[in-house]
């Protein structure tokens, strides 16, 4: 399953992180390398083993649907990079 | 001053509350000290005003009668750990700046007891590394040197800057965190002690996320009883964290010198690897024939899926750590790049921001995700790690603790091991199972290797059973007798 330039495009572009083109072929090099590596996970014999996504065996706790803190947007947005009057200032979304 | 920099955290607090100094003068010598290391580049930001403020109503407190666990000890502060009004950065450019408006659960606490922030410390960015290489302000170089040699040392990584304050003397204690070994191999790597405890024991709230079914925090510290004491304060359950635990936290330093007859020991010889240095391999056997004598009986165990836990965890991690690193978009804090339209502004923010280490992992959890390969690798991996996780079950059905050596190897040269990412990730191939299993697992000095560099040992619990983890490392702790220092040159 060898990751090859196209894919390393893709997942960068998934991933929305812009990779210079003379960048892509070195990464598709250390990327496979890592994968080959991981590979053998293939080795283990995995046939009815439930996945584990968490260690903590309790279920998840509910709390009531309450405000619990907010209605300060202006340190909502302090560490905004724009903001203007409480609000995030972002690049046209909607052409 | 050197006298008060190398008390431990419970000699400082007997002489405050036996009034032998102030808080604010332990302060001031720590404060002279930080500046007088900065050679080392443990610390990111300073804040001595705030120390010295806080040492101050420390010591109107005790003037009271009315002292708190950790009254009046200056502490460093990983800078993974939001800290209001003061700069969090995780070691990366992406976050610059951003000074939070909240203070995360785990050094609120620590506050709560009465602790003194001397400043926040260098790391691994995104706490991805080994070597502390990572970092976007420069690697941490470790205090201690091989004999006779002027050669920088990495002091590990994450928490490098942790570990190596606290072996330099710059703090009593540190906090850091540990996803597969970022509190233990810096431990490891700098003659201190550090214990990442079982999951859910410490709130990740208002700490900086990598990957949050492994990541926990932990302290540093000079010594066993030091690194109970702030577990103490460090621990307890979290509403504002889901997977917090709701159990009681008991007072840990009460297990340190507590009698180990009796107790099982596992002994995994899955933990012999390839390539480990004879020194390594003695330790282990020196901290077997330590517990031996001290009253344990020592049981081999197998624990069969050990090499698979590495690969297992690059699949968990990076995955994880794709979906908490998408908040960093340009848009709510941090940095943020130009673009001609909203994709580039994103793309070339995350390019320009995030480091290479990171972006490889952010590159592998999105193709571990991806449409086709979810199930060959993510939820193969998930597996696994269940695997894993059984290994341990089933050796707790045998053992009480199981001992292990810390990393490969003792700390190297920075440089060494970054051009190849699995060599740098191999230093995890001890630490990293407790991480999947949810584990406590510590971390303490218990040798020199032939270039007088210090060597750790671990010690892995049952889930929730940290006591007796500090009971079996308060027992290696006396029994190895490791006063080395490392000999200043900063």
């Amino acid at each position: 399953m060898a990751i090859d330039a196209a894919t390393v495009r893709k997942v960068a572009r998934l991933a929305r992180i812009a990779e210079p083109e003379e960048r892509i072929e070195a990464l598709a090099q250390e990327l496979n390398g890592i994968m080959t590596w991981i590979e053998q996970l293939a080795e283990v014999d995995t046939d009815g083993v439930e996945p584990l996504t968490s260690v903590v065996h309790a279920g998840l706790p509910l709390r009531d649907d309450v405000v619990t803190m907010g209605g300060d947007a202006d340190l909502v947005t302090a560490n905004a990079p724009k903001s203007v009057g409480g609000f995030f200032v972002v690049p046209k979304v909607v052409e | 001053m050197s006298a008060l920099t190398s008390l431990t955290l419970k000699g400082a607090l007997d002489g405050l509350d036996a009034g032998a100094f102030t808080s604010v003068e332990l302060t001031k010598a720590h404060i002279e000290a930080v500046e007088a290391a900065r050679g080392l580049n443990a610390f990111l930001v300073e804040t001595p005003e705030r120390a010295l403020s806080m040492a101050a109503a420390s010591d109107a407190r005790r003037a009271l009668g009315a002292g708190r666990p950790l009254d009046g000890i200056p502490l460093g502060i990983k800078d993974l750990f939001c800290t209001q009004g003061v700069p969090t950065t995780a070691a990366s450019k992406i976050l610059e700046p951003f000074v939070p408006s909240y203070e995360s659960t785990v050094t609120s606490q620590l506050w709560r007891d009465g602790a003194v922030m001397l400043g926040k410390l260098n790391l691994d960015e995104f706490a991805m590394g080994s070597s502390n290489e990572t970092s976007a302000y420069g690697p941490v170089i470790n205090p201690w040197r091989k004999a006779g040699s002027n050669q920088a040392l990495t002091p590990g990584g994450s928490s490098g800057g942790s570990a190596a304050a606290v072996a330099a003397d710059l703090c009593l204690g540190a906090t850091a965190t540990d996803t597969g070994g970022s509190i233990r191999q810096p431990a490891s790597f700098t003659g201190t002690v550090g214990i990442k405890p079982t999951y859910g024991r410490c709130s990740r709230w208002g700490t900086v996320a990598f990957a949050s079914s492994l990541d926990q925090a932990g302290p540093i510290a000079k010594t066993v009883e030091d690194a109970a004491i702030l577990l103490t304060s460090m621990s307890g359950h979290d509403p504002k964290d889901s997977t917090s635990l709701d159990v009681p936290v008991p007072d840990f330093a009460a297990f340190v010198g507590k009698s180990v007859k009796g107790l099982r020991i596992g002994v995994p010889k899955e933990y012999r690897v390839d390539g480990m240095p004879a020194e390594i391999e003695k330790l282990w056997a020196d901290g077997i024939a330590w517990l031996k004598d001290a009253g344990c009986e020592i049981v081999e165990i197998s624990l069969p899926h050990t090499k698979y836990a590495l690969p297992a965890y690059y699949i968990v991690a990076p995955a994880e750590a794709s979906s908490n690193l998408a908040r960093y978009d340009g848009m709510r804090y941090g940095l943020r790049a130009e673009g001609s339209n909203l994709t580039e502004v994103y793309e070339n923010t995350r390019a320009q921001g995030f480091g290479d280490e990171v972006k490889r992992r952010i590159l592998i959890g999105t193709y571990v995700l991806s449409a086709g390969y979810y199930d060959a690798y993510y939820l193969k991996a998930l597996k696994v790690r269940r695997r894993i996780a059984e290994d341990f079950d089933n050796a707790w059905e045998k053992v009480d603790a199981i001992l292990t050596p810390t990393a490969p190897s003792a700390a190297f040269g920075l440089g060494e091991n970054s051009n190849d990412p699995i060599a740098m990730y191999l230093n995890d191939v001890f630490t990293v199972t407790t991480n999947l299993a949810g584990l406590p697992g510590l971390s303490l000095p218990a040798g020199l290797d032939a270039n007088g560099l210090p060597l750790g040992l671990q010690i892995i619990g049952k889930p929730l059973d940290e006591g007796t983890v500090f009971s079996v490392a308060g027992a290696i702790e006396k029994a190895a007798g490791f006063k080395t220092k490392a000999t200043k040159w900063w």
